[in-house]
């Protein structure tokens, strides 16, 4: 039983960095690459304010968490805003420039060295039937439902939710509703940063945070997003969970050395059965 | 007028070129990823070469050192080193920092004839032994035969092996696949984790299903303290090894609590405070701390040792049979029992690297600091 709560350890910081996808995809219909960048700056961000400056844990979160949602900010107004062809690839590509720029802005504050972040919860093994996990792990898989729940009830039954939406179904036609297409085109990069920063302070304490970590998260909680559907909350909290456990399962029962390889060929399958992934949604086109 | 600046300008290069008469050149990676090693070893060799020539160099002669940085990639240390015997024309050159730059040169140095002394850590530098390139860290390999060696002493037989997926890894887990044989220990499982993992708990609990008498994890960088972790998470009682790469305090930082009483083979400059009076390498390396941090203001590393090495090496071969390269190769193959900040060196025609599994110290963490053991 052990390799499921090993999977699920790990899933929960997929299915983070997931939704963290989702957002932006679900207002823009962009896939940000520098996803795994922000998660890695908001543990970095944690180390400085908690480690490095001695303060408290909630102002610590709360410059984090506002830092963030500046960086956000200034990401989209900055740097996506001012391309000449806003073709869905040239975006896209900007995304991976950016994340490139911030790992190396990263590496010269930072350094090369991992950094500890030190646990937010008592540090302690949690036993569990079959199995132990650690508190730090429990904590995130709470936050990780929290979050799925909360933002999908947003998108679905509020006022601004709706807007989002709407942006990702047609912009011309939201605009011409009235709705503030370039706000919400900011404010969802925003909240993906902020949401990146989150999953970012939550793992530090358990993975710790080193410059590099983002290609890696990246990577998976993008593949944790293709298998859930890409805009789906639970689809991505879902695939997270699958992609951590098939993986913990395969390096338990196969030599370990092959459980990423096993891993991927399950992402294949899933595309080649249902290319939308689980909870994926299909824009209707009117012919 | 121009004329006259002109003849100036040669007489002074004539004369610089005439009073620096031995050329020893150097590649570190100073800059890049590989940093940490490369600027201790530059660091420390200036050091020594200006020590050397203050106190009247080799019969008056001084050394003139000419230092490149490679920058960690293997394509810049080739072309620093083509620079340094074609235009430079040293006698003899130490470094480069990592085992992809010294491979990728060990070639043009042996069919050039300019003894190369690397302060890489792979066997594969100097196995098969070429004429000219010898090596002063410690192979992985020695590091596995202490281990083995300690588990013997203790009568602990059923070992469990995690290794690292990267080049590290790899060398350590056919160290310990290869040497195991020898040492009369049984491999009951072999694991492996990427470097980006962020739980091993899976194949921690595949392990300890079978029981092992001791496990051995073979990595660096910040998985090894995320095993640690694991490791006291899944509550396993057998004693847990892990590779020299992990002797520094960033793993202590890292790992914390979990870091207690684990096992690793270290250099001596790792727990230099805490040798008995009596060991022979003691004096030798609390002078090198102190000069190093002194002179430079960071705490001292292994890194800087082999730099330290190399050079008191060449300067033994010097000495003994003259700036000429082919001697100093001749030379520096029949060094005994020089007492260096690695180890002790007994290099020979099929041993080129000179160090014994004894360079290597067991020590274990406890009050999240090193203990020596053995």
């Amino acid at each position: 039983m052990q390799f499921f709560y090993s999977g699920v350890t790990s899933g929960s910081i997929y299915a983070l960095i997931a939704i963290g996808f989702n957002i932006i995809y679900n207002t823009t219909g962009l896939i940000n690459f520098a996803q795994g960048e922000f998660v890695v700056l908001g543990g970095m961000l944690m180390y400085t304010t908690l480690s490095m400056f001695g303060l408290p844990m909630i102002p610590s979160f709360l410059i984090t968490f506002i830092t963030m949602f500046i960086v956000g900010i200034i990401f989209e107004r900055f740097f996506l805003r001012y391309v000449r062809l806003k073709t869905e690839t040239n975006l896209i590509a900007i995304t991976i420039a950016l994340a490139i720029i911030i790992r190396g802005v990263a590496m010269l504050i930072w350094g090369r060295d991992s950094l500890a972040v030190p646990p937010y919860v008592e540090d302690k093994t949690i036993p569990l039937i079959g199995g132990s996990m650690n508190s730090q792990s429990i904590l995130v898989v709470f936050v990780c439902f929290i979050v799925a729940l909360f933002l999908s009830s947003f998108f679905k039954y509020t006022k601004y939710g709706k807007a989002f939406r709407a942006c990702y179904d047609d912009q011309i036609a939201a605009t011409i509703c009235g709705i503030n297409v370039n706000m919400i085109r900011m404010f969802s990069f925003a909240i993906a940063s902020f949401l990146g920063s989150l999953a970012g302070a939550l793992i530090a304490p358990i993975t710790f945070v080193t410059y590099t970590d983002g290609i890696m998260s990246g990577l998976k909680g993008f593949a944790a997003a293709i298998i859930g559907g890409l805009g789906s909350f639970w689809g991505g909290l879902f695939g997270g969970f699958l992609l951590g456990i098939v993986e913990a399962f395969f390096a338990f029962t196969f030599p370990s050395g092959f459980k990423d390889v096993f891993a991927f060929i399950i992402l294949l399958l899933i595309l080649f059965i249902k290319p939308t992934g689980f909870w994926g949604k299909k824009k209707a086109v009117r012919v | 007028m121009k004329r006259f600046f002109y003849v100036v300008f040669f007489v002074i290069i004539l004369n610089y070129v005439a009073n620096a008469d031995i050329k020893l050149g150097a590649i570190f990676s100073v800059t890049g990823p590989a940093s940490y090693l490369g600027l201790p070893e530059k660091q420390t060799l200036e050091m020594l070469v200006e020590e050397f020539n203050k106190n009247g160099g080799y019969k008056g002669e001084k050394i003139n050192l000419i230092v490149y940085d490679d920058k960690g990639e293997d394509a810049e240390a080739r072309k620093k080193f083509l620079r340094l015997i074609q235009n430079d024309k040293v006698i003899a050159v130490i470094g480069p920092s990592r085992t992809g730059a010294s491979l990728s040169i060990k070639e043009i140095a042996q069919n050039s004839k300019i003894p190369l002394i690397s302060c890489a850590a792979s066997k594969m530098i100097v196995h098969p032994v070429q004429k000219f390139i010898f090596k002063t860290p410690q192979s992985d390999e020695l590091a596995v035969e202490k281990i083995f060696d300690y588990l013997q002493k203790n009568g602990k037989k059923r070992v469990a092996i995690l290794t690292s997926q990267d080049g590290f890894g790899d060398t350590g887990r056919n160290a310990l696949i290869g040497e195991s044989k020898n040492y009369g220990i049984e491999i009951i499982s072999d694991e492996r984790f990427k470097d980006t993992d962020k739980d091993m708990t899976s194949q921690l609990s595949k392990i300890a299903s079978k029981n092992p008498d001791a496990v051995v994890v073979w990595g660096i960088g910040p998985a090894p303290a995320i095993i640690a972790k694991n490791y006291k998470q899944l509550n396993i009682q057998a004693p847990l090894f892990m590779s020299h790469g992990v002797a520094s305090k960033k793993f202590l930082e890292l790992a914390g609590s979990a870091a207690e009483g684990i096992y690793l083979p270290a250099g001596r400059i790792t727990v230099v405070d805490k040798l008995p009076n009596n060991d022979k390498y003691k004096p030798l390396l609390l002078d090198y701390k102190k000069k190093f941090e002194t002179e430079f203001k960071t705490p001292v590393s292994a890194f800087g040792g082999y730099a330290y090495d190399s050079f008191m090496l060449f300067k033994k071969a010097l000495k003994v049979r003259g700036k000429d390269s082919s001697k100093i190769a001749d030379a520096l193959e029949n060094i005994k029992g020089y007492v260096g900040i690695t180890g002790k060196f007994n290099m020979s025609k099929d041993d080129h690297n000179g160090l014994g599994k004894e360079s290597f110290l067991m020590i274990r963490v406890k009050n999240n600091n090193w203990e020596i053991v053995e």
